[in-house]
């Protein structure tokens, strides 16, 4: 399995790409502070080091795809794998090495680029910041431990940089610790990643041990080379049961590390850490390491799970579930940061249901645009925060028509969310729509319906959170010049109001005093009014350029909502211009026609190592059939096979059924790729994505333009509509839409009484889609996500407490007693010993 | 001579340290214990050494604990004095600092 | 000759390890912290004869010089820098004594019976050549030299310790 030997520099020494960052990172803690005083401390060895790698990715990229090139079409792409042993144990080899396949040199120059321009984002970002230089090291340390797992060569230094990356997201999300819903933040994220962690070590286990004796046989590796559990899951020589397990606990690990359905909850509150570091977190890396886990062991999925019958899986009904739950969840956030988050969620579902309905390609070639429009997005909105709206990221209360004052910002921005909608053009269209054809083509008509709701909420959520964020009229902190110093007194005098209202937030989520928050909320407000009074009485002429002093750790520049400093607008254009057109490079769409990426990520097959059903010889590559190609060479029994199923699913081809002459690798979309119809895109997604940002948009215009005032004058007349106001403001930061709709409700006993059977019967389907919507994503927010998921977490920890306290009198202190406990077990060991052993 | 009667031996001796260790209020006499047991394991030694033909390592080995267990007590007995001078008893059940 | 010479020594095993037993239960149940030393010495006298069984005299003579010679001279002193009392004592057990009679039955119990399931009647060799100093020598200076530096240096550090923790300022 040694590499090609025309594989070329770049392509054989790609292991030197995780290595730069690494040594970059000690660099860093070492010399840090000596270098690039007195302001950039260390950073300029973060990002030289990650320009050295992007370069190196790019040449590895340049000549993979000669590679691929040179590799006639429908055959297998021969990975460039070579590794070392460091440490032999009983006859095991742990190995270090690179498995360089159209995968890893995807991610490998996406984790690169997208890092480096974090770390110029970051530059002017953190600027000023009391741990700078540590903020650069984590950073610098959490790239190289996603690049020494994308190009793992086995399942051991996969959860090495795994780790890594787990240990880093608690320090960086972590990062301004001294708030202690940070810290809180940062070990959520860490506990609850490290619950699907345990998932990864079995899962490897279990592959290591089914895989071992056949790959040592057959291919004289070791049960933890990738290529060899590959293999070995495809060879069928694997018992079914093994694979199953194995790919149930991965994907555990998976359902932790990306977000998926019942541990997604470590996410939103992720946004706990520094803007770079969501925007890291949330594109390339991280979150995408476990679709990349699923997708780099996809045999073992693909065969353990049974993917190939078009029956409901486990990867399936994840992802879609995720993907729903997840965007119901965007529609109640008010930080803009956490609308993000749970598009996030969102997208990643999109991506586990693409590979759950065996459509490796795509979901892939999501993971590739999805990284580029969603940086893109956290970008925009930290740029929001530093230089609109002073570091809030409360879309109600500090945003709004900033696109007059920031237009680099909105149009990158204004991109970036018509890629993540779909909008026809835009990357996002591309890859996501080929998600959601690929599930209606294999059979998945269900998930085919998720999906389109889901483009649908996309469309609709993102519309909500751009009109709250750039149209309107501007709203505190982005109250423009004419509120400056107003604006800037609120912020600044304030500071502290406002830090219990983002704490507020956080508790909200870990479902804490939910009473205290609505009194925070209040609070927050009357000291917001009553700065105002406070500043009427400054009078107009108050002018104070270090009214910003209250961020310590900031450097503000000028006053009012300006557009940010070119270290931040250049990362912004880069990103912006390709979140419209990496989707180009797997257009299928009549005008472009283009498959490069196809074509150079998929490996188009595996090599069906020696098994009497080869035909062809060991090493011998398996031709995949294509729908609309002819059937070549050891395809024709697929082909039959696939014939079966009918006209619909005669691509199908091998993969689907065991085939006599060889095994297909699962992953090739071919067979499984339907064809590019406007015709069906016209009548679908693409409607839906419009009528969800019509629609949405619609309603926020109507609330904020011409019914403001009334809306205003409603709440403070009735009583009762304030009382109701103020709980849904409060509470659940609703949507104004809703808000008027229920307030105007609510003008009379009887609407009285039915708006009360609404908040209490939560279902809320009574009172239309609308809110329905909303009292689903309500209720799944207060009981699946506050009260099951924190509750078996909450549960677990007061059972470890009483654990605790049940074994504390062991603890006595006596030495005798512990002599006593010591021999007593040494006696009960050697005596179940014994009986075993007897 | 069989060789179980030096194992058991042993192990009686091993079974009255372990009992003098667990049941022993006074610092001194659970150190004294505890070269209880490590005669027996000297004993155990160097009957397998006998029964290996001879084997020297054995004895090495025995000669090694008798050296640690000099150690052993020097270090126990000056901290025993210690205790003693500070808490004016060397009653270990008195000792429970540590208690979590 | 050999019969008698094996009877002699069974004899012998017999005696030693029976005032061994009486002398350890002794040290483990005696009221008296001076007595207990004394019976030590016994169990440990006994010990040494028990290596001259084994055809282990160098360690016999060891045991005599180091355990009876130093040790046991150690604990006196420890006892009597510690203790302004000499006589009997009622409350040398602590409260748990009670928890020590079972698992040392347990313990003795499990062991007898794997050492007579492993060797049930085996009998020790009777013509081995006795194993000089020059062989234990040769063992502690070549294969366990380092085991041996490394004791040295736990001497060197207990004796320094020793002194500290007792140091009196």
């Amino acid at each position: 399995m040694l590499a090609a030997e025309s594989a070329g520099w770049f392509l054989e020494h790609a292991w030197l790409i995780p290595v730069i960052p690494s040594v970059a990172f000690v660099l860093i803690l070492l010399f840090g502070k000596r270098i690039g005083a007195p302001v950039n401390h260390g950073a300029y060895i973060g990002i030289a080091s990650m320009a050295a790698a992007l370069v190196l990715a790019a040449g590895t990229a340049v000549q993979w795809i000669q590679h691929s090139n040179d590799t006639p079409s429908e055959e297998f792409v021969e990975p460039v794998i070579r590794k070392i042993v460091w440490w032999q144990s009983g006859g095991w080899e742990f190995g270090l090495g690179q498995h360089i396949d159209g995968l890893a040199v995807m991610l490998l120059l996406l984790v690169t680029f997208i890092s480096t321009l974090v770390q110029l984002y970051s530059l002017e970002y953190v600027r000023g910041d009391r741990r700078f230089t540590h903020f650069f090291a984590a950073l610098t340390l959490f790239s190289a431990g996603m690049l020494a797992m994308v190009l793992a060569e086995n399942t051991v230094q996969l959860i090495l940089g795994w780790e890594i990356m787990g240990l880093c997201s608690f320090l960086l999300i972590g990062h301004w610790w001294e708030e202690t819903a940070n810290s809180k933040a940062a070990l959520k994220a860490f506990f609850t990643v490290r619950t699907g962690d345990v998932g990864l070590l079995v899962g490897v286990s279990i592959l290591f041990f089914g895989a071992n004796a056949w790959a040592q046989e057959n291919l004289g590796e070791s049960g933890f080379s990738i290529s060899a559990i590959n293999a070995w899951a495809l060879s069928g020589d694997g018992s079914h049961r093994v694979l199953m397990w194995a790919a149930i606990a991965l994907f555990i690990a998976a359902i932790g590390k990306s977000g998926q359905f019942p541990l997604h909850t470590w996410l939103p509150d992720a946004m706990a850490g520094p803007t770079p570091v969501s925007s890291l977190l949330h594109s390339s890396t991280m979150v995408v390491a476990g679709v990349f886990l699923v997708a780099r062991l996809y045999p073992v999925f693909w065969e353990g799970l049974g993917i190939t019958d078009s029956g409901v899986n486990f990867i399936a009904v994840i992802g879609g579930i995720t993907l729903v739950i997840a965007a119901f969840l965007a529609f109640v956030q008010v930080d803009i940061k956490k609308v993000l988050a749970y598009s996030t969620v969102s997208q990643l579902g999109y991506m586990m249901m693409g590979l759950g309905v065996g459509v490796w390609t795509p979901a892939v070639f999501h993971i590739f645009t999805h990284a580029f429009f969603k940086c893109a997005l956290f970008l925009c909105a930290g740029s929001v925060s530093h230089s609109g709206s002073h570091h809030s990221f409360d879309m109600k209360k500090d945003m709004g028509g900033l696109r007059k004052y920031m237009p680099i910002t909105f149009t990158v921005w204004m991109v970036a969310t018509a890629a993540l909608c779909g909008i026809p053009f835009f990357s996002g269209f591309f890859s996501k729509d080929e998600i959601i054809d690929g599930a209606s083509h294999n059979g998945y008509g269900v998930f085919y319906i998720v999906g389109l709701i889901g483009a649908f909420m996309t469309a609709a959520y993102m519309t909500r959170a751009t009109y709250l964020t750039f149209f309107g009229d501007p709203r505190g902190a982005a109250a423009g010049e004419h509120h400056d110093e107003h604006g800037h007194q609120v912020d600044h005098v304030a500071a502290a109001a406002h830090d219990l209202h983002e704490a507020g937030i956080v508790e909200d989520i870990l479902e804490e005093e939910q009473e205290h928050l609505h009194d925070a909320h209040t609070d927050d407000e009357h000291g917001m009014a009553h700065l105002h009074a406070a500043h009427s009485a400054h009078g107009p002429g108050v002018h104070d350029p270090h009214a910003t002093g209250g961020h310590d750790e900031h450097d503000h520049g000028a006053h009012g909502p300006q557009e940010s400093p070119l270290l931040i607008t250049v990362p912004l254009v880069i990103l912006g211009v390709l979140a419209i057109f990496s989707g180009y490079l797997n257009a299928p769409a009549s005008p472009f026609k283009t498959h490069y990426f196809t074509d150079w990520v998929e490996a188009r097959g595996e090599p069906v190592v020696e098994t009497e059903f080869l035909a062809g010889g060991p090493g011998e590559s398996v031709i995949v059939i294509g729908a609309e190609e002819e059937p070549a060479g050891e395809g024709h029994d697929a082909a039959a096979a696939g014939g079966e199923h009918g006209e619909e699913h005669a691509a199908e081809g091998c993969g689907w059924t065991p085939v006599e002459a060889g095994y297909c690798f699962a992953v090739n979309s071919h067979p499984t790729h339907p064809e590019f119809t406007w015709g069906k895109a016209l009548t679908t997604s693409i409607p839906l994505a419009l009528l969800g940002i019509i629609t949405s948009g619609a309603i926020a215009i109507a609330i904020y333009t011409r019914k403001r005032k009334p809306f205003y004058g409603l709440t403070q007349d009735n009583a009762l509509a304030r009382g109701g106001y103020n709980f849904l403001w409060n509470k659940y930061y609703l949507d104004h839409i809703y808000e008027n709709g229920i307030v105007r409700a609510v003008t009379g006993p009887i609407a009285k009484a039915a708006y009360w059977v609404n908040q209490n019967v939560l279902d809320g389907v009574v009172n239309g889609a609308g809110l329905g919507s909303k009292a689903t994503a309500k209720w799944v927010y207060r009981n699946v996500d506050q009260r099951v998921v924190d509750g078996a977490v909450n549960g677990s920890g007061s059972a470890a407490r009483g654990a605790g306290g049940a074994l504390r009198p062991v603890q006595s202190g006596k030495v005798n007693q512990y002599g006593a406990l010591l021999f007593a077990a040494a006696t009960i060991g050697a005596l179940v010993l014994v009986i075993v052993n007897s | 001579m069989l060789i179980n009667q030096f194992l058991l031996l042993g192990a009686v001796l091993f079974c009255i340290g372990v009992y003098g260790v667990i049941a022993r209020k006074n610092a001194v006499l659970v150190l004294m214990s505890i070269e209880l047991i490590l005669n027996s394991v000297n004993i155990n030694l160097l009957a397998f050494a006998l029964k290996n033909g001879g084997d020297p390592n054995g004895h090495a080995f025995a000669l090694f604990i008798i050296g640690v267990a000099a150690a052993e007590v020097g270090v126990g007995l000056a901290l025993v004095l210690l205790i003693y001078r500070n808490r004016r008893s060397i009653a270990l059940d008195e000792l429970s600092q540590m208690k979590g | 000759m050999l019969l008698g010479a094996l009877v002699a020594q069974n004899i012998g095993f017999g005696v030693i390890a029976a005032l061994m037993i009486i002398a350890a239960l002794r040290v483990v149940t005696t009221n008296n912290v001076v007595h207990a030393a004394l019976w030590l010495v016994v169990v440990l006298a006994g010990a040494a004869g028990q290596y001259i069984l084994l055809q282990a005299e160098f360690v016999a003579i060891t045991q005599v010089l180091v355990y009876i010679g130093a040790i046991m001279v150690l604990f006196l002193f420890g006892t009597m820098l510690t203790r302004a009392k000499i006589g009997a004592e009622d409350d040398l057990n602590n409260k748990g004594w009670a928890v020590g009679i079972p698992v040392a039955v347990l313990l003795l119990g499990t062991l007898t019976y794997v050492l007579l399931d492993t060797f049930g009647d085996e009998q020790l060799p009777n013509d081995v050549t006795p194993v000089s100093v020059m062989q234990v020598s040769d063992a502690i200076f070549q294969p366990y030299l380092l085991p041996f530096w490394a004791l040295s240096f736990v001497l060197l550090a207990a004796a320094i310790g020793a002194i500290v923790l007792a140091r009196k300022d």
